[in-house]
């Protein structure tokens, strides 16, 4: 029990605590008794359709391929690129950070249109390419697994860079210095000092960024068409097109699952040690 | 060297990566000033004709009246509700406040579809049939965490000890509160507030299963423009909502200073 000292705190959460469990546990915690009926009553076909057929079992694969392929370019974009930040002083920093928050205020829908006039094959990217001789003719780029790849990463390389920029910004250039000092070599020090420093930034970007794109609907319906299936495509389908409600639930309480599990994991590993 | 050439690598990284970002950001801007009327990058001539097209577009004041609405109302419940929540279990040394603090980032990294869904079901079933207050309700759930992350990061660098410092030099408990707490903890409230806003503005996935034919937020009503016509009144829409966006951004900079918005806590 709450000692009388803890209670007034207590009472602070509860405001907070009344809309979240009421507004978002609860709903989602009666979605799995939807997906557990049948016209039968309690069954578990929506979960044995949903994990018996190879075509679904190819959906959750796209989704997670799709979430990995996309966490693993930000990173790789967003972690050198937030420690530019911090080499980076004055007006030319401003502009950077003005880069990183602008793009938050366009939606989705019309950054994918934007794409698609870039990656046509009369568009900016397939003309620099051929002024350049890369290419001698138009590359294919719209509704493939590039496009959606090189949109998705645009989309959320906002949320990496800020969450690893966040933590690298506070690590004190000092500890490198004094690393060198004693004789490491810049790659030791880099792999000894920096690197284990700026991990809580990469866990919190990774999970971020990981949850995000698995649970994007807007971006692959627009950079891939139809044909392209993810989890959370498959689920809109089945309420809103083929009224499967069981089946669209179940879907949702994989992709929950998904998501939870990478909240869960990235607490666990985010915790500073010692 | 090595060292030198890690930093030159860092630096060129950052701006091809603002580079990359802004890349669809200047298409946007671009189409909005095409003379033709599709969505592409204007080749012979600008026009401002799609700006003027903007306040015809069928249903859009009640669009954005309804959006801005349901953004300022759910970002200030958000910024009560998530401050008061992140003082207690920063303050309180609760048991299981660290679950708590999860939960309240949580919706943030829960799939937006499912969150919709799920709520459509539990208003039917509550009755609830209103379009208006279910998307206040809900987007209470969208904004809720991006304060509650602000919030819990300004206050950890917060000294409470202030407060006792003020009550001792004579201020009543609530003085202490309105003069020492809240104005150290203005540029938290400013980014919150922000992030939030942007959040409720934008929100796709929530808001399509509880909108209704006559109650339709911006985003929505945006993705039935481009598939009625997909001109470039919606780059023209886009580049305002941008602008907006930027001066917003520029007062921040004054107010909070960018930097400090990215939660670097300087």
């Amino acid at each position: 029990m709450l000692s009388r000292e803890q209670r007034p705190w207590a009472a602070l959460l509860l405001p907070a605590l009344v809309p979240l469990c009421g507004l978002f546990l609860l709903p989602l915690a009666l979605l799995l008794p939807v997906s557990l009926t049948s016209a039968q009553g309690f069954s578990l076909a929506a979960y044995g359709k949903l994990f018996g057929d190879s075509y679904y079992l190819g959906i959750i694969g796209n989704s997670l391929k799709f979430a990995a392929l996309t966490t693993f370019f930000a990173l790789l974009i967003g972690y050198p690129a937030a420690f530019g930040l911090t080499y980076i002083k004055g007006k030319l920093r401003s502009a950077l950070l003005l880069s990183l928050f602008l793009p938050l205020s366009i939606g989705v829908i019309v950054k994918s249109f934007a794409w698609t006039v870039l990656l046509r094959s009369t568009g900016v990217v397939n003309k620099t390419l051929m002024a350049l001789h890369i290419i001698d003719e138009p590359v294919r780029l719209i509704f493939t697994q590039t496009a959606l790849i090189v949109g998705a990463v645009n989309i959320f390389l906002p949320f990496m860079i800020l969450s690893v920029y966040a933590v690298v910004a506070q690590i004190d250039k000092r500890l490198s210095e004094a690393a060198a000092t004693l004789g490491a070599p810049p790659l030791l020090c880099f792999l000894r000092v920096t690197l284990p420093l700026s991990l809580p930034g990469i866990v919190a970007g990774t999970a971020l960024v990981f949850s995000l794109s698995v649970s994007a609907y807007v971006v692959p319906t627009l950079l891939m068409g139809e044909r392209y299936q993810t989890l959370p495509t498959l689920i809109a389908k089945s309420f809103l097109l083929t009224r499967e409600p069981a089946f669209g639930a179940a879907a949702g309480a994989v992709l929950l699952a998904i998501a939870l599990a990478v909240v869960i994991l990235s607490s666990k590993l985010g915790k500073p040690r010692g | 060297m090595t060292q030198r050439l890690a930093t030159t690598f860092a630096i060129l990284m950052a701006l091809l990566a603002a580079l990359f970002l802004l890349a669809p950001l200047l298409v946007i801007v671009a189409t909005s000033f095409s003379p033709t009327p599709v969505f592409d990058l204007p080749s012979g001539g600008l026009s401002t004709r799609w700006y003027e097209r903007i306040t015809r577009l069928d249903g859009f004041w009640p669009a954005l009246y309804l959006t801005l609405e349901v953004a300022l109302i759910s970002t200030a419940a958000a910024l009560l509700l998530g401050t008061l929540a992140a003082i207690g279990i920063q303050r309180g040394k609760l048991p299981g406040a660290d679950l708590v603090a999860a939960l309240l980032v949580s919706p943030l990294m829960l799939p937006g579809l499912v969150i919709g869904i799920a709520l459509l079901q539990f208003f039917r079933g509550a009755g609830l049939t209103a379009a208006h207050p279910a998307l206040l309700l809900a987007h209470l759930i969208i904004t809720l965490p991006f304060v509650a992350r602000t919030m819990l990061a300004g206050l950890s660098r917060f000294d409470f000890t202030l407060i006792d410092a003020a009550r001792c030099l004579g201020c009543n408990f609530p003085q202490a509160v309105v003069k020492v707490m809240v104005p150290a903890l203005a540029p938290s409230f400013f980014t919150a507030g922000f992030f939030a806003f942007l959040a409720s503005f934008d929100n796709y996935p929530i808001s399509i299963f509880l909108t209704d034919a006559r109650t339709k937020t911006l985003p929505i009503k945006m993705l039935q423009y481009i598939e009625e016509a997909p001109d470039p009144t919606l780059a023209a829409l886009s580049s305002l909502i941008l602008g907006a966006t930027l001066l917003l951004l520029l007062l921040g900079d004054r107010l909070v200073g960018l930097n400090r918005m990215a939660g670097t806590g300087d």
